[in-house]
């Protein structure tokens, strides 16, 4: 038996948040909202707390004050606790180098955080994955291998960006080379940043690297140290998100109107834990019409709504219409308006009889709290 | 050190709630879920959380396993609190013996230590069954002003009503100088809606007569409100208006979660400055497929809905498959009404089954005779097999075999 008080984790609440700057103008990566009635970090605390893992800590950077009201004290993941429970790790700014620059760098400035959570192994992931996964067992595979560090990976088309570490591997699973070279859209086995190691090797290999004053984890540790590394990819099978763009943000919550991908993400043993809002449930009226749609609750529904996902409190008034649209959080929708290919942001008012159309390859995004 | 509490809660949650049939086999009455994600008793404890009373006593006796679950460290309803708190209280062993709790009073007369503990001015009497939103500190602050012993909330029911009701006839300052149990012929409309507030030395006073006297049924009711009466005491009452239901019975039960339906209703459950709270499950949003229809209806998280769903009130986690019709039903969390099915005018308990084709319950206009016409009620965890038919009116405790017919 793998003791649950041997594992860290680490969250990383603002990863890639310039990859989706509409949404993460007002709040971290982490606390972006999905599928109806989450926030993207939710699905890497659940992971955790579905294997047990009870001391988390979340490295934030900016824009910090949504994600760190969305976790509070950590009770709906089980992270309100005696001992360990949930640490929001803020900048610490070290002399004169201000916010950090780089994991590396946060990690350096949580090293009094690491040096004093007495775990034997370190899970460290990235907030802009959407999955559910058993990261027991990928513990299980780490210790089992032999490896001093594991990776979870997945095989596809990689995310955008310059730090998406693709990996060639033998058979055996160790990887023999890192490729940090832009996705050119063919299918290759990616990363997705969610590693586990011992917490010595840890500190050990960012005090290296801050010597050296290198600040970033795959290019500067994980690629330069390739040789001497026991580096091995855990391969995920499954549904992966990884949210790399607003397309993909939008393209990720409409695949939650698959079965299959709703199955695999919520079917299981493993319940994805979010914050209760004490919403009532939903409420359709006379003439309401829903088709194909995900719907959170606390929506008021009057009208027709067609292959959409609406978030918590959305009110869609009569006569109104929506398709294939994401409506966030109490957005209200006024009587006739229609909609099609529509992202709202939190708060939004669509005022009566508007309509606003984008395309199935452009949806409209509209920002948080605006009055339409 | 002892910190005085102000006003402490006591909230009768022991009844079995016989009434209820198949629905409180194995759980008492105020667990029984509600409203598509609440259960009976998110009420009285949210509206103790509303109304700032942070102290709370629930008095549980039969079958009280799926209720201590339920309220476990009270942090739903913010009750889990370093001086107070809610406290689940089942009858116990003294050294002078024991006794489960033989009356209302009785209940309360045992946990005079607990009251004690925390040294109030007031006692709140609540009971575990009713549907309602009600701010307890205005009442509290009216048993005040009116410098009264004892104040009972009443509401005012229909006159024709009047005679299924303690009725309460009163003063021009609404003070009480009659209670009548189900009077013949009325006086008043003023009801008694079981909610009591006691200045708790006068009700200490009373409870510990009450016990001496071996005739009295232990019951607030009964004895203790018709006792401080004959003595003089004063006796106010704080009018309540707004919905107000008492879920004792299957119709009652089924009335009061289609009520919910009723745009009109006055039990918003929307309103963000009185929420009502629950131990929610960690469901996802629910799924409507391209197949669904749904109006007039609740529905909520972890379902998914492929069938017709019409003036119903669906519960957490429920499947309803392709082609199945559910109208004017109440489906409790965990059920599945497989394809083609046909549920009508009922109430499906939790986890519960309905088979392919089968057909459960039925309009009230294709009865023959309309005084048999009932709702029907599928206890939790039955499997109803496929194609079988269960008419109107029946309470089903037992799996029901595949194309039977039960009428």
């Amino acid at each position: 038996m793998i003791n649950n008080n041997s594992v860290l984790g680490i969250v990383f609440g603002n990863s890639h948040d310039e990859m989706v700057k509409e949404l993460a103008e007002v709040r971290a990566m982490g606390s972006v909202p999905f599928g109806g009635r989450y926030r993207l970090i939710d699905f890497t605390l659940s992971n955790l707390c579905n294997a047990d893992v009870d001391r988390v800590g979340v490295i934030t950077k900016s824009n910090y004050q949504s994600l760190m009201g969305h976790l509070g004290s950590g009770k709906p993941w089980d992270l309100a606790r005696k001992n360990g429970g949930l640490y929001i790790l803020p900048p610490f700014a070290h002399g004169d180098r201000g916010v950090y620059h780089g994991q590396v760098d946060a990690l350096g400035g949580i090293r009094g955080f690491l040096t004093s959570s007495h775990r034997e192994y370190v899970i460290m992931c990235d907030a802009d994955v959407v999955s559910n996964i058993d990261l027991k067992k990928m513990l299980a595979a780490h210790i089992e291998s032999g490896a001093d560090i594991t990776i979870a990976c997945k095989r596809g088309v990689p995310p955008l960006g310059n730090d998406v570490m693709k990996f060639t591997t033998a058979a055996d699973g160790r990887v023999t080379d890192i490729d940090l070279s832009p996705t050119d859209g063919s299918d290759k086995l990616y990363s997705l940043n969610i590693t586990i190691l011992r917490r010595e090797l840890l500190i050990r290999l960012v005090d290296n690297a801050m010597g050296h004053n290198y600040t970033r984890l795959a290019a500067d540790i994980y690629q330069r140290r390739l040789d001497e590394l026991n580096i091995h990819a855990y391969e995920i099978e499954g549904y992966v998100a990884v949210i790399d763009s607003v397309d993909t943000y939008v393209r990720e919550n409409m695949r939650l109107l698959e079965s299959d991908v709703r199955r695999e993400l919520f079917g299981g043993n493993r319940p994805v834990l979010t914050k209760v809002r004490d919403e009532m449930p939903v409420r359709y009226g006379l003439n309401a019409d829903v088709k194909n749609s995900l719907i959170a609750d606390g929506c008021v529904i009057e009208g027709k709504v067609e292959n959409c996902v609406l978030f918590r409190g959305v009110k869609v008034n009569r006569g109104a219409v929506v398709r294939d649209s994401i409506i966030m959080q109490d957005t209200v929708v006024g009587d006739g308006a229609d909609l099609q290919y529509v992202c709202t942001d939190k708060d939004v008012v669509i005022t009566n009889g508007k309509v606003l159309r984008g395309s199935e390859n452009y949806h409209v995004y509209i920002r948080k709290a605006s009055v339409v | 050190m002892k910190i005085k509490t102000e006003c402490v809660a006591m909230l009768l949650a022991g009844g079995q709630g016989s009434r209820l049939g198949v629905l409180t086999h194995t759980t008492a009455k105020p667990a029984v879920p509600f409203g598509g994600k609440y259960r009976i008793i998110d009420f009285p404890l949210s509206n103790c959380k509303n109304s700032g009373i942070d102290t709370v006593g629930v008095l549980t006796q039969y079958q009280p396993l799926v209720l201590n679950d339920y309220i476990g460290s009270g942090q739903p309803w913010d009750l889990d609190r370093i001086h107070g708190g809610v406290h689940v209280l089942p009858p116990y062993q003294q050294s002078s013996g024991s006794d489960w709790y033989k009356g209302t009073a009785n209940a309360i007369y045992q946990n005079i230590p607990f009251i004690e503990r925390y040294d109030p001015e007031y006692v709140l009497v609540l009971s575990g069954d009713h549907i309602y939103k009600m701010d307890y500190s205005i009442m509290i602050d009216r048993h005040k002003r009116m410098g009264a012993d004892c104040t009972i909330a009443v509401l005012e029911v229909p006159m024709e009503e009047a005679s299924r009701f303690g009725i309460m006839n009163t003063d021009e300052n609404g003070m009480v100088y009659e209670f009548e149990e189900k009077p013949k012929n009325p006086k008043s409309n003023k009801a008694s809606m079981g909610i009591y507030v006691f200045s708790w030395p006068v009700l200490r006073e009373y409870l510990i007569a009450d016990e001496k006297d071996p005739s009295s049924q232990n019951d607030f009711g009964k004895n203790i409100i018709p006792k401080m009466l004959d003595d003089g005491k004063v006796m106010g009452t704080y009018p309540f208006e707004g919905y107000w239901k008492d879920v004792g019975t299957i119709d009652s039960l089924w009335e009061a979660n289609l009520d919910l339906l009723n745009p009109k209703m006055q039990l918003d459950l929307d309103d963000e400055h009185w929420r009502i709270y629950s131990r929610s499950i960690a469901g996802a949003p629910h799924f409507v497929s391209a197949d669904a229809e749904v109006q007039n209806s609740i529905v909520t998280e972890g379902c998914d809905i492929s069938g017709t769903v019409d003036f119903s009130v669906i519960f957490g986690d429920v499947v309803i498959e392709k082609g199945a019709v559910v109208h004017d039903s109440i489906v409790m969390p965990g059920s599945v009404i497989h394809s083609n099915a046909r549920v009508e005018y009922a109430i499906l308990g939790e986890r519960s089954v309905i088979g392919a084709g089968a057909s459960v319950g039925m309009r009230p206009e294709e009865a023959e005779n309309l005084d048999d016409w009932g709702v029907t009620v599928i206890g939790p965890d039955i499997s109803v097999g496929r194609g079988s038919t269960v008419g109107a009116h029946k309470m089903i405790a037992s799996n029901v075999k595949d194309g039977e017919t039960i009428d």
